[in-house]
């Protein structure tokens, strides 16, 4: 699974979240979460970096439509529901299952996640299929992508745990 | 029955206050025709109908007073809504620097003319927090009619509206409670008093805004606007006994609420708001004789020139601040230019001053003259001749945001 671009995140007050991004062909593309849910799609300008050389303005069924389109898993759903609450210094991470990780081929429960760093593993996406809200007797195997929500140093902790 | 009792008075406060009511719907209109904010074309509509103007109105200037009074609070009220707490937190982290140039940028000129003027140096102040602020409603409304949302200086502007709302709610209280004046140790009282009350009101609205929030927003709408126009107006009004400012008490019980009952609240509010707003620059423009307008013309241009000048250096340098190349960094300059419900705010604190009225009718012109000038560059930035030494000029490395 390629990895995903860096994503920034900026806050505009009282309209909504902005996240952009550099695509690998070097157009810098963002989304404009609205508050009431609607998203402008938008591509910047070469020459004017600043300017929208292009935008989409999207429903909240619009998004959905596209979403499925582009093949977006159904765990952004789930995870847009939990980032929406937007609770202070909570955070969501996804992270691959390195190779050679003493954890892989056992399951969430063994590796007692919640317990030592407090953070949850709400998804485990494996290639093209995703495991929503995955109980304790799943298991993670290499290449495998956690998605977990926690603190910040929580999320540390299980990638170290992932990886050591 | 009793509203039949005094019916000719009645019915005379009626066709008074819905001709009005419509003419200010046709300008609305019109305003939006032209895409341009209304608030201008409310106050030409007020002096032509107030003090000196071509009719004046005699039933229905009670319920107007009072409606522009509620127009306020609702202003400022909606105002505080937008803003969630952790925008505020973060528009304060990264505004501090360009909120400080803005205010020394936009504030000393106003103040400086007002001492030319002669003013009593209270007067002055004012019309510095006058010229400080720009309007939230005209600049968001001008960024997303021209799709600039999205732009990558925005952040820049809304985080600079945020920093001088938030600089309003010491600003207002303060000159408030000097306003009322007496002598200096009971001014330096009745100021402290003042900026308690706000400190006090602000912690318990960050700290129980969400028990309230969940408080009001269980029944229905229309139990939801009543709940909350009782909280509001009687915080308001509990805060003016305390000499305080009673709109900003409506700001911060705007800003104790928060999510879904903000949101619910922001659409139930707005027309409310809409419609008592429009009676309050109306009302604001019936004090000022057009015959003053006209006497301070002079001054009132060249402060709106001067200080559309002064905006476009704050947003340069705040856009700069994001990493913004010159064309964004001019964009963010002249959408700031726009000074709209605030200044009206503000100068309408000093109608009670000696130098009042003359400071009412400068700030209604350079309202007229800012609230037209501004939307109308930020559209045409593009035909601003920027020097080519500006334009050339690589903006410095963005900024890091953070994660």
């Amino acid at each position: 699974m390629a990895s995903m671009a860096d994503v920034r995140e900026t806050k505009l007050p009282g309209v909504g979240v902005r996240h952009e991004f550099t695509t690998d062909d070097g157009e810098h593309v963002g989304v404009l979460v609205h508050r009431d849910g609607r998203r402008e799609l938008l591509v910047y300008d070469r020459d004017d970096p600043d300017a929208c050389r292009w935008m989409l303005s999207m429903s909240v069924a619009d998004t959905r439509t596209i979403g499925e389109l582009l093949g977006a898993s159904r765990v952004t759903e789930e995870v847009d529901a939990v980032v929406r609450q937007e609770i202070e210094g909570l955070s969501i991470e996804w992270m691959e299952m390195p190779e050679g990780s003493p954890a892989a081929g056992r399951t969430i429960g063994d590796g007692e996640y919640r317990t030592k760093t407090g953070a949850s593993i709400v998804a485990v996406i494996r290639g093209d299929k995703t495991i929503p809200a995955p109980g304790p007797d799943q298991a993670m195997y290499e290449g495998d992508v956690i998605v977990a929500v926690g603190t910040n140093e929580g999320l540390v902790r299980v990638r170290e745990i992932l990886r050591t | 029955m009793l509203i039949a009792a005094g019916s000719a008075e009645v019915a005379l406060a009626f066709v008074e206050i819905g001709a009005v009511t419509l003419g200010l719907a046709v300008l609305a209109r019109f305003a939006g025709w032209l895409g341009l904010t209304a608030v201008p074309f409310y106050l030409i509509a007020g002096l032509g109908l107030g003090e000196g103007g071509i009719s004046q109105l005699e039933d229905s200037i009670e319920f107007i007073e009072i409606a522009s009074e509620l127009g306020v609070l609702l202003l400022l009220f909606t105002l505080g809504l937008e803003y969630s707490e952790s925008e505020l937190r973060s528009g304060l982290r990264t505004g501090i620097r360009p909120g400080t140039l803005d205010m020394l940028l936009n504030a000393l000129p106003g103040v400086a003319l007002g001492l030319l003027l002669g003013w009593e140096p209270l007067a002055a102040v004012l019309l510095g927090g006058v010229t400080w602020i720009s309007s939230s409603g005209v600049v968001s409304k001008v960024l997303s009619d021209l799709g600039r949302l999205g732009y990558r200086e925005t952040p820049a502007i809304l985080n600079l509206l945020v920093i001088e709302d938030l600089a309003m709610a010491i600003y207002l209280p303060t000159v408030a409670a000097l306003i009322v004046g007496g002598s200096l140790s009971s001014t330096v009282v009745s100021v402290l008093i003042a900026l308690t009350t706000v400190s006090v009101i602000l912690l318990a609205a960050l700290r129980f805004g969400g028990k309230l929030s969940d408080l009001v927003v269980g029944g229905g709408n229309e139990a939801l606007m009543l709940m909350v126009f009782g909280i509001t107006v009687l915080v308001a009004g509990l805060a003016q006994q305390l000499e305080v400012s009673g709109a900003i008490g409506a700001f911060l019980v705007g800003l104790a609420l928060k999510g879904e009952a903000a949101e619910r609240l922001l659409r139930l509010f707005e027309p409310l708001r809409d419609l008592f707003a429009a009676f309050f620059f109306l009302y604001f423009s019936f004090q000022i004789d057009p015959g003053d307008l006209l006497g301070v013309a002079v001054p009132a241009i060249g402060l709106a020139l001067f200080t559309a000048t002064t905006k476009v250096i704050t947003g340069w340098y705040a856009a700069g601040r994001i990493g913004a190349a010159p064309r964004g960094r001019l964009r963010a300059g002249t959408a700031l230019i726009a000074r709209g419900e605030f200044s009206i705010v503000i100068a309408a604190l000093g109608a009670s001053l000696i130098d009042g009225p003359e400071l009412g009718a400068v700030a209604a012109g350079y309202v007229l003259l800012t609230a037209i000038i501004g939307p109308v560059l930020t559209k045409f930035y593009d035909r601003i001749p920027v020097p080519a030494r500006l334009a050339a000029r690589p903006s410095p490395a963005p900024a890091p945001t953070s994660p």
